[in-house]
């Protein structure tokens, strides 16, 4: 061990406007950059959320030609995805996980900058596709061969901005992990490490494992359509297909990675507010890495109608279906530790109560889908519409903003406005059932994703989900508006805020010092 | 206000009992065939199962959020594991899955089971419409969407979808299959994946350019059934739905010889020498049910993705390019090879109308028989 | 784990570094993708970009360099390092799983199915009549004609063996270097280096050779997954071989210790890693 002297960087304060933000190595600062990007971005996503449901309010063409309804299904999903949720994640991340572990920073504080500034550039090559010849990709988020070789100038924008975002968040894993496995305080062993350290560790561990398989993919596909090679192409002994387990091999670790954070947070949020110690600590952990692991065979469980090998269906239906054990398990320890605690309700307890049954009710149709001869009924249609938003948005969206409300007054020092926070809530969740339970019932009715127009018998669900749509868009407004209010001001915050709190992020003072645990915490 | 609600009521009852008010379907297509019906049975069945774990589930959660909350006074337990009810809690499911799982996989097994079929079908798939081919019999012809609902979904059309008959869900040449036979279908494409859908048969599959795939259905009733593609193909995706007539085997055997007698017709007039006006007007048909999803109705195309046929360099020059871009399409771009899809004859028309409609007038014909010559 | 309490851990003030690297980064691919639209003066771009990329690079690593000179980092930020290089290095292998995949692909799945394997016995019949499926393929369309087939033991069973020398090369200039004899660092780091751009330039010569053969990138599924693998691998060869420069120029100018010496444990490394991507390859491109 070394025992350099104590330099004279370590007590700087940071820069000045905007280079501060340019140049910072600070977890904090990146953390909320990460953050602020993530709200455009879920913004930018949502109105063409909200174009989408425009168009499908009622039969018939009426706003958009199809071809840009197409593009706009695919953009939704590509920001909302790399630009919304996943940053929101990484955000959390870089604030939490070292006031969580003691740590002084992130392991390494440049290389997390460069994490964070690939992400306006990437996303602005993205949402630049919208105004190139030929269009935005239209090809759906998965980018399916050989359709998506039929996109214009927009190809190669698309391609290399899923390099760039792979990039970063490859650069974010590997600091993560790096922070973890070397920056935790003494005593603070790895069965000690709050459970949202846990479970992005382990979501670390599939983004550095899957996202350069996904860059692998696109790189064929950019070779396909430019440089003559024939992956994907069958006259030169490729498969289309091929395009299709390669991608889902990285897509369902993807929605994992979504998702497992999640799971983190929630399980911080529940004891906290339930006063009562998360229950089957050990299991969750061992559930986490049982779903992490079985996330890589169960890819084909998309591909069913492709025309797989009888076997192979039967193999991916089963792995699939066994991982609702894993996830069980979590849902029943998220109950056991409200069983008989202490409850109060406040705004990221609600969030976090309506994750667990929203999610629960997405993962059931999850398992629904599993099971390969019905899945053959389901695929493509809006069930399946319906199942992911269950699991992304009253899902994986509700527990950022409960992770939010969880920890917006330790970052600012100021509590946010109770009240407004409850009506937030409230109405996003009755709003955003109102948008995605009626998708079930077209979907089994018969009713195809992805398309601009329909027919008629599929028009009332249509529109009720709009109008979900629409009121749970503007019910965001005041998400916002909460988020600005507080930053900017409000009754102050304790160190300790809630109540039945516990962790070391709650010794820190309310906002926490630039530089936190610089001298290492004991944890016992 | 009283009025203004009463107002409000009344639109949203006429809203929901418009039109469509027997079509509130919520669930599964139960369907026409054996293996459908055992499809749905497996729906019911798992909704059933997850309905009840979540009957468990939410409720343990919401007497635990009226009983145990902290304005009752309740205070917190200190208990935080169970070795006992966590093993329940991983083995039950487990249980619960493997139940779950051997139906799934006997249905799996027989649906994935296409041997001895009565009669094989080639479907391909293509931007966007559907070809089917009956080898045996020797008939083949293209299934495009109706023309009224292409006119009724276009963007100020004025025409109100809930109008038409089966909006969106009509085809001009539907396919036909006999009642009590087991049918084989073979799926392939031309272009892109394309999936073909038709719930009341339970059958789904992808059709994938260079490979075939195959599923089966044996229909119990006569009657049409609808579909749609199921996986996205580009811009008109949700344009190319599949209709299936059932019938009885005799009427079936009608349906086949008079195929087989129109076809003959129209390779006999495919050889005769055709004036300019009858060009016209059949180019015109078969520019509006093959060209005109990409070119548009007016020859402008779509900017950047499908050019224009207006002043088009092609479609105003050489008459051998302009065949030579029609039959043999452009490799690598939705223009697909038209040679293998249209006759002689409607070649000839489709170019000529492509050379003197649309805003075009360059004053030559096409004869079938120039475009004989090219095969 | 880590250490005892009160070690400072280093955490360096604001730096420009990564915004200009994102900047040179995009100037490559905007310019790249100009190039790939048709628009000649991509090339241009392109090259700006790379300009401020190496600016980058320079200035980035010079600033480490400098403070690591500096003693500015101990055992704990050294672990770090390790950490982010080690599993940078998974995430690498994972890149080229994605390729090694489309090739078992290929020869286990599609090109038998083409040729009328398991259930596609109707693909083979309807779809690519006469096709059989044999490996290497250029498809049942043969897509760019005549080709063929790399031979194994001339030109890649030699550059296996200069990259396995070079491996022991380099673990040699480290055994040096754990002894403090800068001398053997030196001739070892520079044996490899050299063995490194002699295998780059034998690739070459492989590449031209098949090209006049008629192997190109074009020629269906052999010659996309012989090139696309072999051609990243070369490209990694190469940022190893430059790695490993660095590494000799700052040997000769006296940095590292015996103690300490991460980034060149770091570039050694990376050049086993690029090693063993080529016995895959060498197994399963050319030989199998
Ligand atoms: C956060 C993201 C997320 C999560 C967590 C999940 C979770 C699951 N998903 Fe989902 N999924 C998506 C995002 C997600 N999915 C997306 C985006 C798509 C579409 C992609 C596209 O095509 O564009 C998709 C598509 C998709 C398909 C493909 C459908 C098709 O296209 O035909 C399937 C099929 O098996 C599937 C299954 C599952 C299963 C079994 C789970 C399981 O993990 C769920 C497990 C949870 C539970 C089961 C509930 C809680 C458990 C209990 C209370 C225990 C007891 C329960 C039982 C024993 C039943 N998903
Ligand atoms: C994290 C991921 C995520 C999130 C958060 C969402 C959020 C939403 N999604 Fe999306 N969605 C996907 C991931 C996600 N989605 C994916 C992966 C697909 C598949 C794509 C594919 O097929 O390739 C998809 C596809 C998809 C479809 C199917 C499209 C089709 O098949 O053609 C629809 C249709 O209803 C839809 C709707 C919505 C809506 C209404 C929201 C809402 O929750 C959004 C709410 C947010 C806002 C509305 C913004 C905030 C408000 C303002 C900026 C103020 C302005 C508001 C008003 C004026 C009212 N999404
Ligand atoms: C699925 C979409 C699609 C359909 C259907 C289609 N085309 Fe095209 N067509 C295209 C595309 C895309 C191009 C441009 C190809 C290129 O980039 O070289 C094109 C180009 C052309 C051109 C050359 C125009 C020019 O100026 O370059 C002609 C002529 C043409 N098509 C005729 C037809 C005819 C006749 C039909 C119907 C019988 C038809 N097309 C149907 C997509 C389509
Ligand atoms: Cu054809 Cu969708
Ligand atoms: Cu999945």
């Amino acid at each position: 061990m070394n025992a350099h002297v104590a330099d004279t960087h370590e007590h700087h304060g940071p820069e000045k406007g905007l280079m501060r933000w340019i140049t910072t190595t600070n977890h904090k600062d990146i953390g909320s950059l990460y953050l602020w990007f993530s709200l455009i971005m879920f913004l930018i996503g949502g109105v063409m959320a909200l174009i989408i449901r425009a168009e499908l309010f009622q039969p018939g063409l009426q706003f958009v030609d199809p071809q840009f309804f197409n593009s706009m299904t695919t953009m939704h999903a590509l920001i909302m995805i790399f630009g919304a949720l996943m940053p929101a994640f990484v955000g959390l991340a870089n604030w939490m996980i070292p006031m969580m572990i003691g740590a002084p920073d992130m392991a390494l504080p440049r290389m997390n900058n460069w994490s964070f500034w690939i992400l306006p550039f990437a996303g602005t090559l993205l949402v630049a596709t919208l105004f190139v010849e030929g269009g935005a990709p239209a090809s759906g988020w998965t980018m399916y061969p050989p359709l998506v070789l039929q996109t214009g100038a927009a190809f190669p924008m698309l391609i290399f901005s899923v390099h760039l975002l792979g990039f970063s968040s490859i650069m974010g894993s590997i600091n993560i992990i790096a922070t973890i496995m070397n920056l935790r305080a003494p005593g603070m062993t790895y069965m000690k490490m709050p459970l949202f350290v846990w479970t992005w560790f382990i979501t670390a561990y599939l983004l550095i494992a899957t996202m350069p398989v996904l860059a692998g993919a696109v790189t064929m596909l950019l070779t396909d359509k430019y440089f003559a090679t024939s992956f994907f192409d069958a006259a030169g002994g490729g498969d289309p297909v091929m395009f299709q387990h390669i991608f889902w091999f990285f897509g369902h670790p993807e929605v994992y990675i979504l998702i497992l954070p999640a799971f983190g947070i929630v399980s911080q949020i529940i004891p906290t507010f339930a006063r009562k110690p998360l229950f089957g600590y050990s299991s969750m952990v061992y559930a986490t890495a049982s779903i992490a692991f079985l996330s890589f065979i169960v890819w084909a469980h998309h591909m069913f109608t492709v025309g797989m090998p009888v076997a192979a269906e039967l193999f991916f239906m089963m792995a699939t279906m066994l991982i609702a054990v894993p996830t069980g398990v979590k849902v029943f320890n998220w109950v056991s530790t409200m069983w008989r605690g202490s409850m109060t309700f406040e705004t990221p307890m609600l969030f976090a109560i309506g994750f667990v049954m929203m999610f629960t009710i997405g993962g059931f149709s999850g398992l629904m889908m599993a099971m390969t001869p019905i899945d053959f009924q389901y695929h493509d249609t809006y069930f399946i519409v319906a199942h992911f938003h269950y699991v992304l948005v009253p899902g994986a969206i509700f527990s950022v903003m409960a992770a939010v409300y969880y920890w917006l007054p330790k970052w600012t020092g100021n509590m946010y406005d109770e009240s407004l926070g409850k009506f937030h809530f409230w109405i996003s969740t009755i709003f955003v059932n109102i948008l995605f339970f009626p998708q079930h019932f077209v979907g089994l009715a018969g009713m195809p994703r992805r398309i601009p127009d329909y027919s008629v018998q599929f028009t009332d669900f249509n529109m009720i989900s709009t109008v979900g749509a629409f009121g749970f868009g503007l019910s965001q407004l005041l998400f916002v508006y909460i988020i600005i209010k507080t930053v900017r001001g409000g009754e102050k915050a304790t160190d300790q805020v809630w109540e039945g709190a516990e962790g070391l992020e709650w010794t820190l003072s309310s906002p926490p010092e630039y530089h936190t645990f610089t001298v290492q915490p004991d944890v016992k | 206000m009283n009025k203004l609600i009463q107002i409000a009521v009344g639109m949203m009852g006429a809203a929901f009992t418009s039109g469509a008010y027997a079509a509130w379907e919520t669930n599964l297509t139960k369907g026409v065939t054996d293996i459908s019906h055992e499809v749905y049975d497996l729906h019911m069945l798992v909704l059933y199962v997850c309905i009840a774990i979540g009957v468990l589930v939410f409720g343990a959660m919401i007497y635990s959020m009226i009983y145990h909350r902290k304005s009752k006074g309740h205070k917190a337990a200190t208990f935080h594991e169970s070795t006992k009810a966590e093993i329940a809690w991983t083995i039950v499911p487990v249980f619960i899955l493997v139940a779950l799982a051997i139906p799934a996989a006997k249905a799996l097994i027989k649906m994935e089971d296409s041997s001895n079929a009565d009669l094989t079908i080639l479907v391909t798939g293509y931007q966007w419409k559907w070809q089917y081919e009956y080898p045996e019999e020797g008939i083949s012809f293209f299934s495009n969407l109706a023309s009224d609902s292409r006119e009724a979904s276009a963007r100020d059309s004025g025409i109100d979808p809930a109008t038409v008959d089966n909006y969106l869900l009509e085809v001009d040449n539907p396919l036909v299959i006999p009642v009590g036979k087991k049918v084989r279908f073979l799926f392939t494409s031309n272009d892109v994946n394309h999936g073909w859908w038709v719930p009341d048969f339970a059958v789904k599959k992808d059709a994938i350019p260079g490979f075939i795939n195959d599923m089966w259905a044996n229909v119990n009733e006569p009657g049409i059934y609808r579909g749609q593609c199921a996986e996205l193909c580009g811009k008109d995706h949700g344009f190319m739905p599949i209709v299936v007539i059932a019938k009885e085997e005799s009427e079936y055997n009608e349906w086949v010889e008079q195929q087989l007698a129109s076809a003959k017709e129209t390779e006999a007039a495919a050889n005769k020498t055709w004036d300019m006006a009858s060009l016209m007007e059949q180019g015109e048909k078969v520019y509006t049910t093959s060209c005109v999803a990409c070119h548009q109705a007016g020859g402008q195309g779509i900017p950047g993705v499908f050019p224009a046929i207006t002043g088009s360099a092609i479609a105003t020059g050489d008459v051998a390019g302009h065949l030579d871009t029609i039959m043999n399409g452009r490799p690598g771009t939705a223009m697909q090879a038209f040679a293998g899809q249209l006759n002689d004859a409607d070649v000839a028309a489709v170019t000529t109308y492509q050379r003197n409609g649309l805003g075009n007038s360059v004053g030559d014909m096409v004869q079938p028989s120039d475009v004989k010559a090219l095969r | 784990m880590s250490n005892t309490a009160g070690n400072h851990y280093y955490v360096p003030n604001g730096t420009k570094w990564p915004f200009i690297g994102s900047v040179g980064l995009t100037t490559l691919i905007v310019g790249f993708i100009n190039l790939l639209n048709g628009s000649e003066n991509g090339k241009y771009v392109m090259i700006v970009g790379a300009l401020i990329l190496t600016y980058m690079l320079f200035g980035w690593f010079g600033q480490v360099i400098e403070e690591s000179e500096n003693s500015t980092y101990g055992a704990w930020e050294d672990k770090s390092f390790r950490l982010g290089m080690s599993w940078f290095i998974f995430s690498e292998v994972m890149f080229f799983a994605a390729f090694f995949g489309a090739l078992f692909y290929a020869r286990v799945l599609s090109v038998p199915w083409l040729g009328g394997a398991g259930d596609d016995a109707d693909t083979n019949r309807m779809l690519w009549e006469g096709f059989q499926a044999v490996w290497p393929t250029n498809g049942p369309g043969e897509l760019g004609g005549e080709y063929e087939v790399m031979a194994a033991w001339g030109l890649p069973a030699l550059n296996t063996l200069i990259l396995l020398t070079s491996g022991v090369t380099v673990t040699w200039a480290h055994h040096a270097l754990k002894k403090d004899n800068r001398k053997h660092l030196i001739i070892g780091l520079a044996l490899t280096v050299a063995l490194g751009f002699l295998f780059v330039f034998l690739q070459a010569i492989e590449y031209k050779e098949a090209y006049h053969t008629g192997l190109t990138l074009g020629s269906g599924i052999y010659g996309s997954t012989f090139f696309m693998l072999t051609g990243f691998h070369g490209l990694h060869v190469t940022l190893g071989a430059i790695m490993l420069t660095v590494m000799l120029v700052r040997s000769m100018r006296g940095h590292f210790t015996s103690k300490n010496h991460f980034a060149f444990e770091a570039a050694a490394w990376y050049w086993h890693f690029v090693d063993v991507v080529w016995l895959g390859l060498f197994i399963f491109v050319y030989w199998l």
